[in-house]
This record gives C-alpha cells, sequence and structure tokens, in this order.
C-alpha cells in the first residue's frame, strides 16, 4: 500500500505479520526440564474452552469469616471509562483515602477483584469491560458509578452507548449522580461491603447462571465479535 | 493575506474572501480544485499546518460539505477550504499524499458519514464505530434516539418522588 501504512507499527496484512515459522505453529511434542512429556497445540486454547461454572461456598462454616475477610480487601481494577475515571485518583489520595477501607488499586483484572464501570460505557468499550470482568477471579463485585451506567444518563439516545449496564454484567452496586463525589464513591464501597458481608453479592454466580442471557444481549450490540467466547 | 487570497482568485477563478474572526478567510472550491489548491497552499504560500478535516451534512440541499482548514504560522492566517459534494455520490478526492494526517481524517469521516475517499490508507477499515451496520450515525436521516431505544433496552420511566421536594423535606424538614 501506501507510504503512510509503513509508518504504522502494525504490520499491515497477515502475510507480514505471520513472521512465525510454519512448524511453530504445528502440534508437536515437547520435553521438560524434569523429563515431563507434553504434546502442544499452539493454535489450541488451553484456557478458554470451557463455560463457567458456578462456585458454591465450599467451606459454609467459615464463610462468614471469609465474606469479611472480602470485604476488608476491595481492590479496584484500574478501568476508567467515561468522565468518572476522573474521580477514583482522588480516592488514593491524604484527603479520602481509601486505603484506611481497605481500598486499593491494582493494574490488572487477575489482580482485582472489583470493577467499577465508572460512567458512560461506549459499544467499544463494553467489549474491553467484558473481557476485563470475565478475567478477573471469582468472587467479583461491580460498582455502576453515575447515571450513565443506570439508564443512559444524558447519553441516553446516543447510538454508541448503552443505556442500562445490567443488562450486559451483573451490578451489585449503583452510585447515582452525575458525576458522583469521592465521598458518594466510599459511601458505595461500604454499601458493597454491608452486603458482601450479608453474602448477598453473588455477582459472579449470577453471571453464570444467567450466562446466555447476557451473552446474548452483548452480541447484540457488540456485532464484530472477535474475542473467545469464554475469557476466562 | 489580502495578496495571498487574490493570488488564490486568480490561479483557481474561485471567490476568495476574509471572513470574521480577523485572521480566518474562506474560499469555496469544485471538489477537482481541492488538490491542486492544498498543494498550492501548501508549497507555495506557506500554509504548512493542517489543522482539521470535517464534514456538515446539509440534507436540505441534498449536499455534503467538507472544511479544511489550514494554518500559516509565520502570518498568523487560517484559511478553511469548503468542498461541496452531492450527496448522492458521496465521493472527494482524497489528500493524504500533502500531509499524513489527513488519511485518519478521511477514514473518520468515511466512518461517519459514508463519503467515500478512494485510495486513502486503510480508509475502510472500521476505526471508531467497530463492526458498524446499516446507516452512517452521523448522517441526518439517522434517528439516533430510536435507534438507541431500539438497541439499549431503555429502562421504563419511575414514578416517584420529585427529587427537589423530596431532598428539602429531608434535609430541610423545618423550613417552607
Ligand atoms: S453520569 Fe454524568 S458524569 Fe458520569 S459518565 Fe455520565 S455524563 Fe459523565
Amino acid at each position: 500500500m501506501s507510504e503512510e501504512t509503513k509508518h504504522n507499527n502494525q504490520p499491515e496484512n497477515t502475510e507480514e505479520s505471520n513472521k512465525f515459522p510454519k512448524e511453530h505453529l504445528q502440534k508437536r511434542t515437547v520435553y521438560s526440564p524434569d523429563g515431563e512429556k507434553i504434546e502442544i497445540d499452539p493454535l489450541q486454547d488451553y484456557y478458554l474452552q470451557d463455560r463457567p461454572e458456578r462456585r458454591d461456598p465450599r467451606y459454609r462454616v467459615v464463610e462468614k469469616f471469609l465474606n469479611w475477610a472480602r470485604s476488608e480487601s476491595l481492590w479496584i481494577l484500574g478501568f476508567g471509562t467515561g468522565c468518572g475515571s476522573i474521580e477514583l485518583p482522588p480516592l488514593t489520595t491524604p484527603r479520602f483515602d481509601a486505603f484506611r477501607f481497605g481500598i486499593a488499586m491494582r493494574p490488572t483484572p487477575r489482580q482485582s477483584n472489583v470493577f467499577i464501570i465508572s460512567g458512560y460505557m461506549s459499544i467499544k468499550t463494553l467489549k474491553r469491560a467484558i473481557r476485563s470482568y470475565e478475567q478477573m477471579p471469582d468472587p467479583k463485585y461491580v460498582v455502576a458509578l453515575g447515571s450513565c451506567t443506570i439508564n443512559g444518563g444524558m447519553y441516553f439516545d446516543s447510538y454508541n452507548t448503552i443505556n442500562r449496564l445490567d443488562k450486559y454484567m451483573p451490578v451489585d452496586v449503583y452510585i447515582a449522580g452525575c458525576m458522583p463525589r469521592p465521598e458518594a464513591l466510599i459511601a458505595g464501597f461500604n454499601k458493597l461491603k454491608q452486603r458482601i458481608k450479608e453474602g448477598r453479592a453473588e455477582g459472579a454466580n449470577e453471571y453464570v447462571q444467567r450466562f446466555d442471557e447476557y451473552k446474548a444481549n452483548q452480541k447484540q450490540i457488540i456485532k464484530d465479535w472477535n474475542m473467545p467466547d469464554y475469557n476466562w | 493575506m489580502k495578496e495571498i487570497l487574490e493570488r488564490i482568485n486568480q490561479q483557481f477563478n474561485c471567490s476568495a474572501h476574509e471572513h470574521q474572526p480577523e485572521n480566518l478567510s474562506w474560499v469555496q472550491l469544485d471538489k477537482k480544485q481541492l488538490v491542486p489548491l492544498l498543494s498550492y497552499l501548501k508549497h507555495t504560500e506557506n500554509f504548512s499546518h493542517f489543522v482539521l478535516l470535517t464534514a456538515v451534512d446539509w440534507i436540505e440541499n441534498n449536499e455534503f460539505q467538507l472544511n479544511y482548514l489550514l494554518t500559516n504560522h509565520e502570518l498568523h492566517q487560517d484559511i478553511a477550504i469548503r468542498v461541496m459534494i452531492p450527496r448522492d455520490e458521496p465521493e472527494m478526492i482524497t489528500a493524504h499524499h500533502l500531509w499524513q494526517q489527513i488519511a485518519t481524517y478521511q477514514r473518520e469521516i468515511n466512518e461517519m458519514y459514508g463519503i467515500n475517499f478512494p485510495n486513502s490508507p486503510r480508509v475502510n477499515e472500521s476505526f471508531l464505530l467497530e463492526g458498524w451496520e446499516g446507516i452512517p450515525p452521523m448522517r441526518r436521516e439517522f434517528d439516533t434516539k430510536k435507534y438507541s431505544e431500539e438497541t439499549f433496552f431503555p429502562r421504563p420511566r419511575q414514578e416517584g418522588k420529585d427529587p427537589q421536594t423530596h431532598m428539602k423535606q429531608k434535609l430541610y424538614p423545618d423550613e417552607e
């Protein structure tokens, strides 16, 4: 193609990007350092093949204690959408000091258990958000911030932003306002803690139970679904 | 600036004129003359900065308007070039060889208005709206409210307390 594409870091066509030698993509047997024989198929995704499963509390007796422990360490995924992502950084400053509630920011979904959807959600962002949400380990909680996540807010008639978040992922706590202040966020976190302690924050299990419904809703608006169905 | 405009008018047979605010001038042109004018402004008159490319949908006149905005940083002068193209065949000559960033604007306009720019790099790949189907959303015949209601599960309106009186009663119950 023309000269522009040369400045682009991404290779233009697939021929260029497939730089792996062909034999690297074929099924083969390898040996681990301790002599174990491993069959691998590089084109197969080993972790994403199965539907998620419901996880019931295993230790019923200590579940209350575990819930208390969970409620005291809420680790937020640093994923900002909409205007609300501006309200999140002040939380960690001395003025609001979210650390005293056991709230910390984490950079990756694998290390966090609270997902704050901080405002309007375009279809493009929703796609990424679903991926991130599914990659978070159980138990996980969703806090929806601002009126945009409740009913669309002032983007109710936009062609590109969703109206109701709870159609696409289970929401534990809504915080109303446009935009809620950090105090409101902390109040929301207290509410979330209360729910967790009471054992009512079962979003991950609900997602599993109504998986087909959620997936159908998601696929209805995400037209180019080019990611795996299961993202665990 | 006046001399520049006169030179443009002579060369391209159009009516460039100054406009408010002071340092902005307008030229309206035929679509075939656009690329020669852009390259003339860039190379001869030192309008080195390409600021933006936008489109306007004049559905009443059955036309699209494309605006190209250039700046000359030595004279502190802007010049806006306006090109009208018919809505029935929305196609425009690409100008990405003069400024690379035009390719990105053209990609965006192609997606949002459905105006085609043949030979512009990656112009047909999806960009902002991933996998959009149907009428491009910035065209005026596209009814965004209807689309949103059909697609995004609008939450039914709840009959409830009037927020103003409710908060007043809650916070200042003694006041009238
Ligand atoms: S609720 Fe208001 S502040 Fe929050 S994302 Fe929507 S428009 Fe922005």
